[in-house]
């Protein structure tokens, strides 16, 4: 569930706070507001914009230039597959189909009950245990198509 | 301070947390309780000791021995056996692929016997938690030194003579770097710690993090001393959380001890460093971006001049490195710039760790002195190619760099000579491919990246690229025309010579190489419509081999487009016409009668 208007509102203005006046702000406010939420949801975006005094348009144009930002509600687990080198040769391309074919989505996409969120990345700087995908902030290395979706399991 | 006999070292780094060690450490730390061995056996985490691979790895000192894939299940033989009977445990050492012998002593196994250390040199041999045991292994003497006893123009004399260069790809010498950052006028000059390693099949930048973070903002400080910069920032990877945790873990230790602030040591030298998380945007690496990113705004890079010596981060004189290149600076200033000058080639000075990974036994981070053969790390260190297939070529340098073939195995590893051979020094990325690997989707796969993480500002990059890759794409799906290749080539050198920043000037250089050494493969694609490594997907059949085929029906019933028929008693038949080829029949045969051709 989003929180209500008012409230995320209130709590964009509070993480927007320290940084008023300040230079350098506009990433880590949006990291910060994302974490809080989730994704970037439009109210949010346009209470930094008011309150850090950027353009709509220029902080548009920086949440839309980061991969990390999302400006769509994502599931409560993001499965982040490596599209790395080595991953590659070594065969994250069946792994990411695996996926896809069983949660029935695409990449980037998220499931309808709102469980995973699929993400390819390009490197997780694991290559050492390839092909690897990382749940929320754990590492998952050496897979093979059959044992991807038992790990996944275990992620409500 | 307690005394202890032995020393039981776990890596809890990204490789071996995920090969799951967090729970050996804390099942270790259970039964040397148990056993009562509490006061006299000490129980560390340390950062990577490279050796990927072979995780979880657990070393005890003082034998040095190293003990491979250890499971909770090993850890009461281990206490057992060697830590209160004093005995090996030998089923779990280091075994060499292809000798079979079993190694006792870590520094004895082949993949590190031949490494020279000094980058990594605390990275899996301290608990990087703790600023204490940076310490007391000179951590923080060159500081000292340097703050006490030199004068800035000393510390930067001793970097320009040991013939440093930029660890991040381009090879910069970084003492000039240095001194025009020195020479710039303005009394506000920032250092800055290029964390944001994004080349895939890269991470010893991660490993450094999260081994020895201290390393890395010692090396700052000596370079803000050196330059007159007083406050830095480190740019690392939001996809690296546990670097991270370990540098604000690290600044916080420092920041207590005094190193760290005003008047570092009661001496007129003050110093502030904050940590910058990236946002997921590869061109960030680009030095000019990853300015305009810590500014807040979206990370495209401009042209230079100006450089960022006289305006950077928000105009002012700036001064930028990557996470290697910094860590090698402390050992620099405490051994002397000779000292460094003394390893490597002539022209390229020191180390280099590289990321070797792929179809190679002992994947993980190996440092090695400049010019050391690209032989002697795949296969000596590296162990050979899995399954012992036949080596065809290494992809060095990223999505930067070029594949090298059989030929150049015994090329010394200089910034030179990889850029006379078409690839790069790049981060350091050392992917082997084997007979199995198809060069021409290995291009593909390069430009879908560099591609995508064009940022967009000039032509020839935005668009280049992505008519490149489209050109690719005919070739890996059957359309391909001889004609293409020439137009192919026209482009990438268009795009390589025309773009703004290193990330489009170096994009076509996995396309340029595989032209070069491997262009049968293209040829084959285009002519014979066929991919001989079966790699794409659109050049391969998926066929049912009859005789074996027992006639089970589960590819049928699995076949996404319902193409395959047969039943009880004919052979199930794929029908070509239909077929997609996502391979899922291969996958659930429980007979492999399914194979490729």
């Amino acid at each position: 569930m989003s929180p209500k208007k008012p409230e995320m509102e209130e709590r964009t203005k509070q993480i927007v706070a320290p940084w008023k006046g300040r230079h350098g702000g506009t990433i880590p406010v949006l990291q910060e507001v994302q974490k809080e939420f989730g994704y970037l949801p439009e109210d949010a975006l346009m209470v930094i914009s008011r309150e850090m005094k950027i353009p709509p348009s220029e902080l548009f144009g920086v949440a839309t230039f980061y991969a990390q930002f999302h400006l769509k509600p994502r599931g409560r687990h993001i499965i982040r597959v490596c599209r790395g080198t080595a991953c590659h040769v070594r065969g994250s391309l069946a792994i990411l189909d695996k996926i896809k074919k069983v949660l029935q989505i695409e990449e980037n996409g998220t499931t309808e009950d709102l469980r995973y969120t699929l993400e390819p990345v390009a490197c997780l700087g694991a290559c050492g245990l390839a092909p690897v995908m990382m749940v929320d902030e754990e590492t998952h290395g050496r897979l093979t198509p059959d044992k991807v979706m038992e790990t996944l399991g275990s992620y409500e | 301070m307690a005394f202890y006999r032995a020393h039981v070292l776990v890596c809890k780094g990204t490789g071996c947390s995920a090969s799951g060690s967090s729970s050996v450490f804390d099942a270790l730390g259970e039964e040397i309780r148990k056993r009562g061995l509490d006061q006299e056996v000490a129980l560390v985490e340390t950062g990577c000791h490279g050796m990927c691979e072979m995780g979880p790895i657990v070393v005890i000192y003082p034998e040095g021995s190293l003990y491979c894939r250890v499971s909770v299940d090993d850890v009461p033989e281990i206490v057992e056996e060697h830590l209160y009977k004093g005995r090996l445990v030998q089923r779990l050492l280091y075994t060499t692929p292809d000798r079979k012998v079993k190694v006792p002593r870590y520094r004895d196994i082949p993949f590190y016997s031949k490494q020279h250390r000094i980058a990594l040199r605390n990275c899996g041999y301290i608990n990087p938690d703790n600023i204490e045991e940076y310490i007391a292994r000179d951590g923080y003497a060159a500081l000292a030194k340097a703050l006490t006893s030199m004068k800035p123009e000393e510390v930067l004399s001793e970097v320009k003579t040991s013939g440093l260069r930029g660890r991040g790809g381009g090879g910069f010498p970084t003492g000039l770097k240095w001194e025009f950052c020195r020479k710039a006028p303005g009394d506000k000059k920032y250092v800055i710690c290029n964390a944001d390693e994004g080349d895939p099949g890269a991470f010893m930048d991660r490993s450094i993090l999260e081994g020895d973070p201290h390393a890395v903002i010692e090396g700052m400080m000596l370079g803000a001393y050196a330059m007159g910069a007083d406050e830095g920032y480190i740019y690392c990877r939001a996809e690296y959380p546990l670097a991270i945790k370990r540098l604000v873990g690290a600044i916080a230790q420092a920041e207590e001890f005094g190193l760290i602030g005003d008047n570092v040591m009661d001496t007129d030298f003050s110093f502030h460093l904050h940590i910058k998380e990236g946002a997921g945007a590869f061109v960030c690496g680009e030095e000019t971006a990853l300015m305009a990113s810590i500014e807040g705004e979206r990370g495209m890079p401009r042209p230079r001049p100006p450089f960022p010596a006289n305006k950077g981060l928000w105009g002012k004189p700036s001064n930028i490195n990557n996470v290697e290149t910094w860590a090698n600076v402390p050992n620099i200033i405490r051994n002397g710039g000779s000292w460094f000058a003394s390893i490597g080639t002539e022209k390229s000075k020191g180390t280099k760790v590289f990321a070797l990974t792929g179809k190679v036994n002992n994947t993980g981070l190996v440092e090695v002195p400049m010019g050391t053969t690209i032989r002697d790390i795949v296969f000596d260190m590296g162990g050979g190619i899995l399954k012992d297939r036949k080596f065809k070529a290494v992809q060095i340098g990223g999505p930067s760099g070029g594949c090298l073939t059989e030929e150049h195995l015994d090329l010394p590893v200089d910034y030179e000579s990889l850029t006379a051979a078409g690839a790069i020094m790049g981060s350091g990325g050392l992917v082997v491919m084997d007979e199995d690997t198809c060069m021409v989707d290995v291009s593909k796969f390069f430009l879908e990246f560099t591609q995508r993480e064009s940022c967009g500002k000039c032509v020839p990059c935005r668009e280049g690229t992505k008519q490149m890759l489209l050109i690719l794409e005919k070739i890996t799906s059957g359309k391909g025309r001889m004609e293409d290749l020439k137009i192919l080539e026209d482009l990438a050198v268009m795009v390589k010579e025309m773009s703004l920043c290193g990330l489009g000037q170096t994009a076509p250089n996995p396309v340029l190489t595989t032209l070069r050494y491997f262009r049968d493969e293209y040829e084959t694609h285009i002519r014979d419509k066929k991919c001989l490594a079966k790699a794409c997907s659109a050049l391969i059949s998926y066929l049912i081999d009859p005789d074996k085929c027992k006639k089970c029906g589960l590819c049928a019933k699995n076949c996404p487009v319902k193409c395959i028929s047969g039943d009880r008693n004919t052979p199930y038949v794929i029908d070509q016409e239909k077929c997609i080829k996502c391979g899922t029949c291969l996958e659930v045969c429980p007979f492999q009668a399914v194979f490729k051709e």
